[in-house]
């Protein structure tokens, strides 16, 4: 059974789906900061690539884009990164989160090989709506590789039912309106959205957009089976940079954020696992 | 000439949106409920006759249109080839061709039931275009620009808040004019139950590039008509500018199925042999930009680099999707002017005819020149004169300074 097989099969509460920009701050600090999340009891990683022009992004996302293409991080290094963290214990699955242009630069054959090399297991691509997907569904299909497909409330019914009926790994549903950021509230309707969602997807349901403490998640518990959390965790990594840089101040740096994630996000009750 | 795509199948199809292999809509799911509803508006909307008359009535008795012809007399015997005309789309109210697009998108957002209107601008003239009409129309307006270009374009934000607009300084990236699209996008799909977004030129994801063209082909349709009057035929060939594109393809559309040759000139900055252009037919690869598939100036990595050029209009570093599938078919030419060229032409204008072109319509002005030479004196040529150049009063001033400074030196 592949990673993302049983990431999406395993009987437990609310799966918890980290984000974090690789190479930020550095490619030593992204990979103890996956191994952190790891141990914390996340469910898969997201993994951003840095790009000079994100679209969905929020200002937080956006800095840390900036500092990682500035030590030089790229879509290839990215996916080689993953085989490092592979050897050295990353069992989760792991999403690669990039803009269309970096991949469609590589091109799809080297993509490939190198997601396979490296044991990548989903790929998402907040600027390839469904409509300019197709080609690139097939390919995963064929390469084993989940292609995470996004829907929104603004996303129409009959849009909705096609999205989900060739979704794979699970639906990403974006709680919010706008770009990526913590928000205090989630759109009005995004409860009666959830659930319009439940009903014509197979596949889990994961929220994302604005998710920041354990209220967001309790209250989306029962109208979801994942969450998933980018921008306050990038803000935390990004408070303590010159901490997680330093080999040496890095433990103590990465324990905090563990503290922090424990304390507001995730339900005291989780195990190492 | 053009490089040659190395075209990955990734993201290749069929759909409408496309121009060739360019254009389609590579936006966030957030946006594609609004990209698919003001399709839907607009294709309803260019179909109702009470909405084009109202378009056509705001273009004549607020912006001034139909524009003159002019022919250039002097300025076509100093060059000694073809007859060149300049279409005066720097006579239109605001002073440039971008009020056309901005009375069509904000009268159909007023026909959407839209409340509030937002833009995104580069030197300003986009911006000033979209806040007038915005005034015209009662609705509230937000005008995303770059840091940068709010500091060297300050008469024109002081333009923008009298009108009423909110100017909102992006400080992303370079703060410049892509990265003032990035937050304008970012901005609107926050914001999409009620706010229009005004494009500005003939790029991003479907319909803007449709929607822009068809509100600027009235550039060329008059043209043609006045061209005809004037002269008793077509023009052998047809000029203009470059940046995202808008004014060229309101020219050029008018003449798809016309044997008149096709111009277009891109920014060629301090020279495509440098880093600093924006000549993104000539050195750009294929890639992705605000939600188009079209040539772009990037790294190998794909990242975008910010391009250069002296004028603040044309610094932009894609192009519309219809002019890369125009460059790659053969149907249209296009040549990178640099900026010393670009000058050059300003000041023959000036001192030949007594007007003075905005920096991005100089360089047009300047390929023309270069064209109409090889050209003979019983044929012609049109220019479309995009915009007035009082904004680059002060640009030229300083770039005139400092070429006398280094004269003798690197002077080409």
């Amino acid at each position: 059974m592949s990673r993302m097989t049983e990431f999406v099969n395993k009987e437990r509460g609310m799966m918890f789906i980290p984000f974090i920009t690789a190479g930020d701050p550095t490619e030593d600090a992204t990979m103890e900061l996956a191994k952190m999340l790891q141990s914390a009891g996340a469910s898969a990683l997201e993994l951003g690539i840095p790009y000079s022009d994100p679209l969905a992004d929020g200002t937080v996302i956006q800095k840390a884009s900036q500092r990682a293409l500035k030590k030089g991080m790229t879509l290839l290094q990215a996916l080689r990164m993953v085989g490092k963290m592979r050897s050295r214990g990353m069992k989760l699955p792991v999403i690669i989160f990039t803009y269309f242009n970096p991949l469609l630069q590589m091109g799809q054959e080297k993509f490939f090989r190198e997601a396979a090399e490296n044991e990548i297991d989903g790929l998402l691509v907040p600027d390839l709506p469904f409509e300019e997907s197709r080609e690139l569904e097939q390919a995963c299909h064929l390469h084993n590789v989940s292609l995470i497909s996004l829907v929104a409330p603004t996303t129409s019914e009959q849009r909705l039912k096609v999205i989900a009926s060739s979704a794979q790994g699970f639906l990403y549903c974006v709680s919010s309106l706008g770009v990526t950021g913590v928000r205090k509230k989630f759109h009005p309707a995004v409860f009666s959205f959830l659930d319009r969602v439940r009903t014509v997807c197979r596949l889990p349901i994961a929220v994302g957009f604005g998710i920041s403490s354990r209220d967001q998640v309790d209250e989306l518990s029962g109208h979801a089976d994942g969450f998933i959390v980018g921008s306050a965790i990038v803000s935390m990594i990004a408070d303590r940079t010159a901490r997680l840089t330093d080999p040496e101040t890095r433990p103590k740096a990465l324990a905090e954020i563990r503290r922090m994630l424990e304390d507001k996000l995730l339900d005291q009750k989780v195990e190492n696992s | 000439m053009i490089k040659q795509p190395q075209i990955d199948k990734i993201g290749k199809s069929d759909r409408k949106g496309r121009y060739g292999e360019f254009g389609g809509q590579y936006v966030p799911e957030t946006l594609m409920h609004a990209l698919l509803e003001l399709e839907k508006g607009f294709t309803e909307a260019m179909q109702d006759e009470s909405f084009l008359k109202e378009y056509h009535r705001i273009l004549q008795d607020y912006s001034g249109r139909p524009t003159p012809v002019t022919h250039c007399g002097r300025l076509s015997r100093e060059i000694g080839g073809a007859q060149i005309y300049l279409k005066r789309e720097d006579l239109n109210h605001t002073g440039a061709h971008k009020i056309n697009n901005a009375v069509g998108q904000a009268l159909l957002a007023k026909r959407m039931g839209k409340k509030k209107m937002i833009a995104e601008t580069g030197a300003g003239q986009h911006g000033v275009a979209t806040a007038t009409v915005a005034a015209y129309f009662g609705m509230p307006c937000k005008v995303f620009m770059g840091k940068v270009d709010v500091e060297r374009q300050a008469l024109n934000v002081f333009r923008m808040k009298l009108l009423g607009a909110e100017v909102i300084p992006v400080s992303g990236g370079n703060g410049t004019l892509k990265d003032a699209i990035n937050e304008a996008l970012r901005y609107w799909a926050a914001n999409v139950e009620d706010t229009a977004y005004v494009d500005g030129s003939v790029v991003g994801p479907h319909p803007y590039p449709m929607i822009v063209r068809d509100f600027q082909r009235i550039i060329g349709d008059e043209a043609r008509k006045q061209m005809i009057e004037m002269t008793g035929k077509l023009p052998e060939a047809a000029c203009a500018c470059v940046g995202g594109g808008s004014n060229a393809m309101g020219l050029f559309t008018a003449f798809l199925k016309d044997p008149v040759v096709l111009y277009g000139a891109e920014a060629g900055g301090k020279g495509t042999d440098t880093a600093l252009h924006a000549a993104t037919l000539t050195k750009g690869r294929l890639g992705v930009i605000h939600g188009a598939m079209t040539y772009l100036i990037q790294d190998p990595n794909g990242q975008i680099i910010a391009p250069y050029s002296i004028s603040a209009g044309l610094d932009y570093p894609g192009i519309g999707p219809e002019h890369a599938h125009l460059a790659k078919s053969g149907r249209a030419h296009y040549e990178a002017i640099t900026d010393a060229e670009a000058v050059d032409a300003l000041m023959a204008l000036n001192r030949l005819e007594g007007i003075l072109p905005a920096l991005e319509s100089a360089h047009g002005l300047a390929l023309a020149m270069k064209k109409a030479k090889k050209m003979r004196p019983d044929q012609s040529l049109l220019v479309n004169l995009s915009g007035r150049g009082d904004k680059d009063v002060r640009t030229v001033m300083n770039y005139l300074a400092d070429s006398k400074g280094n004269e003798g030196g690197s002077e080409q």
